[in-house]
């Protein structure tokens, strides 16, 4: 049972858990701003973020922090400008980048055979490094959180509430945006580019049965991550699957356990 | 025990909103003062809300001036608020939402005052129409604002209820000593007890002088 405790397997269990913690709180504002399309835009769009940092051999997560912000920011313009719906513009940059990455990447010789890595994630493969960035870059992105969190939930109410209340909703929908993007860059190595998004949502829809205000829900959804995480882990450990889906069934699981024995207690009141 | 009462709080002259080259209302002239409450009315389409919003500077106007004293604290409730059912609230939780940090005290007061002191805590989900509106209410004027904004704030709520949220807001004015600016589309049930009604016409030709939608009168 050593085999369990192998250096790549702690520091898999250290880096899932770091996301998942970060995750939860910002997961939650996904759900309650209607905003998981606009972190799939992120995610899909960071693929072109991976081809320009090998490109300029810049460190990945940099890489992918600064094409995310620069998506956020073209976005948070284009959206105020209000000519075309939201949704279209994300479809726009989320595809838009995504092609364009995969395309500059097919260019770039021996790179085809990361591609699976880069959209699954290699949580097994962490390093020293990407601990620290997990951990230091979450830290920051979980800050700006706490700082924003009174004017992020009044806006969520109302954005005209807010800016009556001088809350500055629109700094504060920028700033989230930005924060979504770092979230995105550090945990893209954990669970890839096609699943971040799940470990951003799954766990806020579980936790809001057991929460009656939003800063339980935020809680909550961390320990569902959390638990979504190890079991994930321990399970891709146990019948060889790839980490990343698995934390994802795992999360899944959790989900509909949750909802079932939830419906099964509201019955028998 | 009030020496200003002819402090201005807001004042907006000649104030204009165009857009996609529809004037959605011209020649606006209102003004609140301190203790007083001023009604805009008007039909669908007439841009009340847009003229509330353009008061409150969420919407950058095309022509004319706001004057507000500084600073000027608003206590604001928006028009057909709803709230997404996966954001968990309760009652006390929304009250306390944003900078200000209401005492237990406070909180319990302003319950009273509008009537919920007896509901408990529970979900804002599960609260009526009318209890929702007192609960923004509530929220509003526990920032003890120099000026309250409702837009339309007898929206979905019957007509017994009516009577006492107008009188509600009566008490609240004498209470705090704010000026009050309420839109309202209900023409017949334009508060008896207004110190100036602003009504707003659609705005359908620009005729400049020989056409002024907007007319006041003083009560």
């Amino acid at each position: 049972m050593m085999s369990l405790l192998d250096d790549f397997f702690v520091r898999a269990m250290v880096a899932g858990i770091g996301v998942a913690c970060f995750a939860g709180p910002v997961g939650c504002f996904i759900v309650w701003r209607r905003l998981a399309y606009f972190g799939e835009t992120i995610a899909h769009s960071s693929l072109l973020g991976v081809a320009m940092a090998i490109i300029l051999d810049l460190n990945l997560v940099i890489g992918i922090f600064a094409s995310a912000s620069v998506v956020v920011t073209v976005l948070f313009f284009l959206d105020r400008r209000g000519g075309l719906p939201t949704d279209t513009i994300l479809g726009l940059l989320a595809h838009g980048g995504l092609a364009l990455g995969l395309v500059v990447l097919a260019f770039l010789p021996g790179m085809r055979l990361n591609i699976q890595t880069l959209l699954f994630g290699d949580i097994l493969a962490v390093t020293r490094l990407d601990l620290l960035q997990v951990w230091l870059g979450g830290s920051v992105a979980l800050g700006v959180l706490c700082w924003l969190w009174q004017s992020l939930l009044v806006s969520t109410m109302s954005e005209d509430l807010a800016s009556v209340e001088s809350l500055n909703p629109q700094r504060t929908k920028f700033l989230f945006g930005i924060l979504v993007a770092a979230i995105i860059a550090v945990a893209i190595k954990i669970v890839g580019v096609l699943l971040i998004v799940a470990l951003l949502v799954i766990p806020a829809a579980t936790a809001r049965r057991f929460s009656s205000t939003p800063e339980i829900m935020a809680a909550s959804a961390t320990v569902v991550g959390v638990l979504s995480v190890i079991a994930g882990l321990f399970g891709s450990l146990q019948f060889d699957t790839p980490s990343g889906p698995s934390i994802v069934v795992a999360a899944i699981v959790l989900f509909v356990v949750s909802r079932v024995v939830s419906s099964l207690l509201n019955i028998r009141k | 025990m009030n020496t200003n009462n002819t402090q201005v709080l807001i004042a907006a002259d000649n104030i204009g909103v165009r857009m996609s080259e529809r004037w959605i209302f011209r020649y606006v002239n209102v003004s609140v003062e301190v203790g007083q409450l001023v009604c805009i009315i008007g039909g669908n389409g007439a841009g009340k809300s847009t003229c509330v919003k353009t008061l409150l500077g969420l919407i950058p106007m095309t022509e004319g001036k706001v004057k507000k004293q500084d600073p000027l604290t608003i206590g604001y409730v928006p028009q057909k608020l709803a709230i997404t059912p996966i954001l968990p609230l309760t009652l006390n939780r929304l009250l306390t939402l944003g900078r200000h940090r209401p005492t237990r005290e406070e909180i319990e007061h302003v319950l009273f005052v509008v009537g919920l002191e007896k509901l408990g805590n529970p979900s804002v989900t599960t609260l009526s129409g009318g209890e929702f509106q007192r609960l923004m209410l509530a929220r509003a004027i526990l920032r003890k604002p120099q000026l309250l904004v409702l837009d339309e704030p007898l929206q979905g709520v019957d007509i017994a209820n009516t009577d006492i949220l107008n009188d509600l807001i009566l008490t609240i004015r004498d209470e705090i000593r704010c000026g009050v600016l309420i839109v309202s589309h209900d023409i017949e049930r334009v508060f008896q007890d207004a110190d100036d009604v602003l009504v707003l016409v659609p705005h359908e030709h620009d005729h400049a002088n020989t056409d002024n939608p907007v007319w006041n009168r003083s009560a």
